[in-house]
């Protein structure tokens, strides 16, 4: 029977020749990622169930969310996943090596295709980018698939996105998924896995891959996925682990009769730079129709765009510029590796120079954490992925979800502001 | 909200004081789900209730029930934790509790007293996140017809909502009803241990 990708990973991890939507099944999960969050509830879970970690190597800890350590309540949280990873021989990525979960995940080297990966953070969705399953789930799942190795799934219909054609200057893998969500709503792909395909996404970085699948979840999705290619391939050479520089990986693609809850046929040129309204991150308007919007803060970073194509990306449009006078622009670097290369490149002197200001790695303000949070009243345009009421700080302030382009051209100017529209970088 | 069902029903809500301390021995068998439910309805029946808004992530540096259960809302309904009382019924639109893969919007609910979230549908992780803690949801496409602070009865049997006149919803697929009926994911995976690998 012809399957999409995901079903072959999910037949596959059950040990089935085939599964069908609908089927309730238990996988075994290849990677469980833990963060600063949602992990303590499930420590507590396996330990007051009697169960052991069942492949600690299996199992990577990386602290994001209110990193470094906000408050007594966020260290002590840290300090008891740090003393448990110790005891159970589990990998920890201290301070100094740390990064925001979802951008340190593949760039450490345990993204794999064919894959199940798992992580109590629903933007788990970002490592289908790779060709595996990657879907976020709770606690208590946390502590069933830590202590058994396997995890129980409905399998997801896919909806499939046929994106074609090149995308016209300044517009990027942020605003096409602004675009989708704004064609099918925060619920059109409840359930469902999201198969992004076509020639637009064949020629897309990893990066750009990560920034669409990260937003499945804003459209309901258990998943995002692309099929691997070349370009995933040399990513995976670059980041392989030194234990995996021999072992071969399931580069899995849907069959050709593979079928589909619905399919999607997008053309790449039709999409313009798009910013997401408050308070869903479907309400989509054209950037070039807000320009009366003023700003209060500018938010570079996220595991939506924190990587350092899009810290390249605004960089492009506040070289030798200075940001409005009122505005406070916010770069993150997503990881430790993203910020040094980002130094490297002379980033984060751009973003100085301009008036702005750059953190270390950290969740921080995206989820209304710390190092950033608005007050009542105070405007954002951010390159996350929610722009819920109360996001990034108090309920009566208002998170505007862009492209890095958008946002830093919006830095410039104190208004909301289409890249397409400026004097920025026209070398695309 | 006078004549509130806590003072008449006869239904006490088996609510856990600790999200981190289940004590598995209590839970092995969740009664709730062989009789009538009799509870008071919240009505909050907008679309797309996200766990922002059930338990802001400014709360998330706590993780025990009674903590979490102080903001319970919050973002969406300052005076929520004066109206709701042990055993209620949270009825909402479609979508509910999606965002985040928190599970602490299912802590923050059940610590407040609610017993069970009615809605048009479910977003995926909270779904999974409540029957994982045997906690009742109910997909109902009608019940946000319901006045809100009026009396409801559901029967999970026969699958409706009575709250003057009846609604009708499609009963929990049999693996939920089973994770629900055993108090959760944890005490399913004891109850079957080869099941999951535990070999």
């Amino acid at each position: 029977m012809d399957m999409t990708i995901t079903e072959k990973i999910l037949a596959k991890h059950s040990g089935k020749e085939k599964v069908i939507p609908g089927e309730i099944i238990n996988a075994d999960i290849d990677v469980i990622m833990c963060h600063d969050v949602t992990t303590t509830p499930a420590i507590d879970l396996i330990e007051s169930n009697q169960m052991k970690v069942k492949y600690p190597e299996r199992v990577v800890v990386m602290p994001d969310h209110f990193v470094p350590n906000k408050d007594i309540k966020s260290a002590e949280m840290v300090k008891k996943i740090r003393d448990w990873a110790k005891t159970n021989k589990i990998t920890f990525y201290e301070l100094g090596t740390h990064g925001v979960c979802h951008a340190l995940l593949p760039e450490q080297g345990y993204v794999k295709p064919g894959e199940t990966i798992i992580c109590g953070d629903s933007h788990t969705c970002t490592h289908g980018a790779f060709g595996a399953f990657s879907t976020g789930i709770g606690s208590t799942d946390l502590a069933a698939a830590l202590g058994t190795g396997k995890l129980w799934f409905k399998v997801p219909p896919t909806i499939k996105f046929n994106i074609n054609g090149t995308l016209r200057a300044h517009v990027y893998a942020k605003d096409v998924i602004l675009h989708i969500l704004s064609l099918i709503g925060v619920d059109g792909a409840m359930y469902a896995a999201m198969e992004f395909s076509g020639d637009t996404i064949r020629s897309m970085s990893m990066e750009s891959r990560m920034t669409l699948c990260n937003m499945a979840i804003e459209a309901g999705g258990k998943s995002g996925i692309i099929e691997p290619d070349e370009i995933t391939l040399s990513y995976l050479k670059a980041h392989n682990k030194e234990s995996d520089k021999n072992k071969s990986f399931d580069y899995l693609k849907s069959d050709q009769g593979a079928r589909y809850l619905k399919v999607y046929d997008i053309n790449a040129s039709d999409i313009i730079p798009i910013v997401s309204v408050p308070s869903l991150p479907s309400n989509a308007k054209k950037a070039s129709e807000l320009n009366n919007i003023k700003i209060d803060q500018a938010y570079i970073g996220s595991c939506t765009n924190g990587r350092l194509e899009d810290l390249q990306i605004a960089a492009r449009f506040l070289k030798n510029k200075k940001i409005a006078k009122g505005v406070r622009l916010i770069v993150v670097p997503a990881t430790t590796e993203i910020w040094k290369q980002a130094n490297k490149e002379g980033l984060l002197d751009i973003f100085m120079e301009a008036g702005g200001t750059v953190s270390t790695p950290t969740c921080g303000a995206c989820l209304g954490g710390h190092m950033g949070i608005l007050a009542k009243g105070e405007r954002c345009i951010s390159t996350t992925n929610r722009n819920f009421v109360g996001r990034m700080g108090h309920p009566e302030s208002e998170v505007y979800l862009a492209s890095p382009a958008t946002a830093a051209a919006s830095a410039v100017t104190g208004r909301i502001t289409c890249p397409q529209l400026t004097n920025g970088d026209q070398h695309e | 909200m006078n004549n509130h069902p806590n003072n008449d029903s006869p239904i006490e809500s088996d609510c856990h004081n600790n999200a981190c301390s289940i004590d598995i021995n209590n839970l092995t068998e969740n009664k709730e789900m062989d009789q009538k439910i009799y509870a008071y309805a919240h009505m909050y029946p907008k679309d797309h209730i996200n766990t922002d808004e059930i338990i802001p992530a400014r709360y998330l540096n706590m993780d025990k029930e009674e903590d979490l259960a102080k903001h319970a809302m919050e973002d969406l309904d300052l005076n929520f934790l004066t109206k709701v009382k042990k055993g209620d019924v949270i009825i909402a639109g479609e979508d509910f509790g999606c965002g985040s893969s928190r599970e602490h919007a299912i802590w923050a609910l059940r610590g407040a007293g609610v017993r069970c979230v009615i809605a048009k549908s479910f977003a995926r992780i909270f779904f999974r996140n409540a029957i994982n803690n045997g906690f009742l949801v109910i997909e109902c496409p009608n019940a946000t017809e319901i006045k809100d602070g009026s009396k409801v009865e559901i029967d999970l049997d026969s699958g409706t909502i009575k709250s003057g006149q009846s609604y009708n919803f499609s009963p929990l697929s049999d693996f939920a009803k089973e994770l629900i009926k055993c108090g959760g994911l944890m005490n399913h995976i004891k109850n079957d241990n080869n099941k999951y690998g535990n070999n």
